[in-house]
């Protein structure tokens, strides 16, 4: 076993992982239906959602340079990072300019990418995260399972013991508003005292240089409005040309994302504002990939992604296996395309396969990325580039001797059923087969062998 | 330092350039036609009273200016609020008297805004559809902080300032240099067992008074 196959096994193992994992994506998907279907042209806006994003990629350098000299013009400035490691040395020096060894964080996918909490731990900065999952999250050093929820995971139990554990209170109830009180109080307190603020963007406006953060608690405004100093980490892919874009992308996103007709908050700020808020921001231009995935004319359609996952809750694959098992900071459908494309096939080989080709996720993107025709087109560069597994190069090989001739195929079918009975029950193969088919048969329940073969049963007639 | 990030800058670019090669996007991009084509709303205080309702906020509707005192009066009594942040140009007459309303002016400390139980401010626009209000920093409004700290927000509109969708607010927020937030119902979690939770960080309360005439 190796890669997805293995992790997943864990997630497949863990019955409470499964069930939170299945209650909330039943929600969610129930919710984002709903506030759809309300939208009475949801395929046009999903049509100009992909368009606005395509405009974005296919002039990406004209827009990020027409970003910086906006945001540069509003007293901003802003920084680029070829790779993970560059961004994490741009933002710990900034923190270290301004002599915090702390800082109040926003949930960002695009920090999480990096590894950013560690590269700042390890230059003595410590980094709080301020969603509520993610705090549940840090505190458990845990890591995240879902983009919209990542602790899901977790129960209130668990919540609970850990709060009490680490946050030395005493005497709490699993009641999710007392839960989430004592993660105000110990929040609010930070949020006052600290004084640089990371984000993460949603949107950056190339015409106008405003960044846009979407998010639902409120501590997205806390760390953009309270700090002196802001620090925003930016995928070079979340460029939107125009100012009008965001009529589209703020119905797409909420809609999609949380179900919702909009999101509680969404901040936009353009540089820095005399007497309000943060006076010296910076913006950091994260590549890292990015432009290798640019580079695959069918592949770069993953960075239309918004990061919605709406692709996530739909996903049968995803339902029953888990964030984890992805073993990438991407997971579900859309992480299965993006981390080959722009972290490399080496590390994520197995990715494309993870997947039933279902559809189901195309359907949903607000942005039409088509997510089984990226997958298609990836496993086939998986297998040009690096070779198919061994596995199913054995049993293409094997299939293709016994399909030869009828009398080899009849012999192999009577081996089977012969073969087969022992390891049935209920008429399902309990235990993997043997040989080359080992590892088809280990993540698939197959039905046992008929006791009688068609051709068999066209002769006793 | 400088150099180093100079350097990265022209090597990013350059990376987009090959990677496009000459696929370039016809410029000017194409107009997203659906979402500027959004349909008007019939009756938008309707319309945006309901939505608000549905984030479970608190909305009353007053026939004109003279009345909005009096509800702001009532709302900051249902949160048992003692005392009120307020923007230094609010007009006068929507703070009650028997509250003990603080100006932001010179700019109170965010430790203390902590510590006041509401504040009361004016908006920009509201957005029907989404039942959003929006929020520019200009008159009545205040800087960011003073809507952040305490716990009951309750935020006076004109009928007048209600737009029908989401794009027609981006519209006419075009070329605004001041930070805007847009508010939809109190702030909320469902991180816990899935449960949503009403009131994290932001303020837990949201009270909106709508004014048919100004
Ligand atoms: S791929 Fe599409 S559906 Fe999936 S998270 Fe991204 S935008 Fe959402």
């Amino acid at each position: 076993m190796s890669g997805f196959a293995s992790a997943a096994r864990a997630g497949l193992d863990d019955p409470q992982l499964r069930r939170n994992l299945r209650q909330a994506t039943t929600t969610i998907r129930a919710k984002r239906d709903a506030a759809v279907a309300e939208v009475d042209d949801w395929e046009g806006l999903r049509t100009a959602g992909a368009a606005i994003k395509d405009a974005a990629l296919l002039a990406l350098d004209a827009h990020l340079e027409r970003l910086e000299a906006n945001v540069v013009a509003a007293g901003g400035q802003v920084h680029w990072a070829r790779d993970a490691g560059e961004a994490n040395a741009i933002v710990t020096a900034l923190v270290r300019a301004t002599g915090a060894d702390e800082v109040v964080k926003v949930k960002s996918m695009a920090t999480e990418e990096i590894g950013l909490n560690a590269a700042l731990a390890a230059a003595g900065i410590a980094a709080y995260e301020t969603d509520l999952a993610e705090l549940i999250v840090q505190l458990g050093d845990d890591r995240p399972s879902h983009i919209l929820v990542p602790a899901i995971h977790r129960s209130r139990e668990d919540i609970r013991a850990l709060f009490e554990r680490e946050l030395g209170e005493t005497g709490l109830s699993t009641d999710p508003a007392e839960l989430a009180g004592v993660a105000r109080r110990h929040l609010r307190e930070r949020f006052l005292r600290v004084r640089v603020g990371v984000s993460g963007a949603n949107f950056a406006v190339a015409e106008t240089g405003a960044i846009c953060v979407v998010e639902s608690e409120g501590n997205g405004r806390m760390c953009t409005t309270l700090p002196d100093t802001l620090i925003t980490v930016m995928g070079i892919e979340k460029v939107v040309p125009r100012w009008e874009d965001l009529g589209a992308m703020l119905q797409l996103l909420p809609r999609s994302s949380t179900g919702e007709r909009m999101n509680p908050y969404t901040s936009l700020w353009t540089g820095v504002t005399p007497g309000d808020g943060p006076q010296a921001f910076h913006l950091v231009l994260l590549d890292n990939g990015r432009t290798t995935a640019l580079a695959d004319a069918i592949g770069r359609q993953a960075l239309r992604c918004i990061r919605c996952s709406a692709c996530l809750n739909v996903c049968p694959v995803y339902e029953r296996a888990g964030g984890h098992a992805y073993d990438a900071t991407y997971a579900g459908p859309i992480g299965a395309i993006l981390s080959p494309l722009i972290d490399g096939f080496e590390r994520h080989a197995t990715l494309p396969s993870a997947s039933t080709l279902c559809g189901a996720c195309y359907e949903v993107c607000p942005v039409k990325i088509d997510i089984p025709s990226v997958l298609i087109h990836l496993r086939g560069r998986v297998a040009r580039e690096h070779g198919a597994p061994p596995s199913e190069r054995a049993a293409m090989r094997a299939m293709a001797r016994v399909l030869g001739t009828r009398r080899k195929y009849e012999l192999a079918q009577r081996a089977l059923r012969t073969a087969g009975r022992p390891l049935s029950r209920d008429g399902r193969l309990e235990r993997r087969l043997p040989g080359p088919l080992k590892p088809w048969t280990t993540f698939r329940d197959l039905p046992a062998p008929p006791e009688q073969t068609f051709r068999e049963w066209w002769r006793s007639r | 330092m400088a150099f180093a990030m100079s350097a990265a800058r022209a090597e990013v670019l350059r990376r987009i350039r090959d990677a496009l090669g000459d696929e370039r996007a016809p410029a000017p991009p194409p107009a997203p036609a659906a979402a500027a084509a959004a349909p008007r709303v019939a009756d938008p205080v309707a319309r945006f009273t309901q939505r608000v309702g549905d984030y479970r906020a608190g909305v009353t509707v007053v026939e004109d200016a003279s009345e909005v005192g009096a509800a702001v009066a009532a709302a900051l009594t249902r949160h048992a609020a003692a005392d009120a942040v307020v923007p230094a140009d609010l007009p006068a007459g929507w703070v009650p008297t028997g509250i003990a309303a603080l100006a932001d002016d010179p700019p109170l400390p965010h430790a203390r805004l902590a510590q006041v139980g509401a504040v009361v401010t004016a908006c920009a626009l509201a957005i029907a559809e989404t039942g959003t209000l929006i929020l520019d920093g200009g008159v009545g409004q205040g800087r960011r902080a003073i809507t952040l700290l305490p716990d009951v927000h309750v935020c006076v509109v004109g009928a007048d300032q209600i737009v029908g969708t989401v794009p027609e607010a981006i519209a006419r927020l075009a070329g605004t240099p001041r930070p805007l937030t847009l508010v939809s119902g109190p702030s909320a979690t469902s991180d816990i067992g899935f449960v949503r939770v009403e009131g994290v960080h932001g303020p837990r309360r949201l009270e909106v008074v709508v004014s048919r005439r100004a």
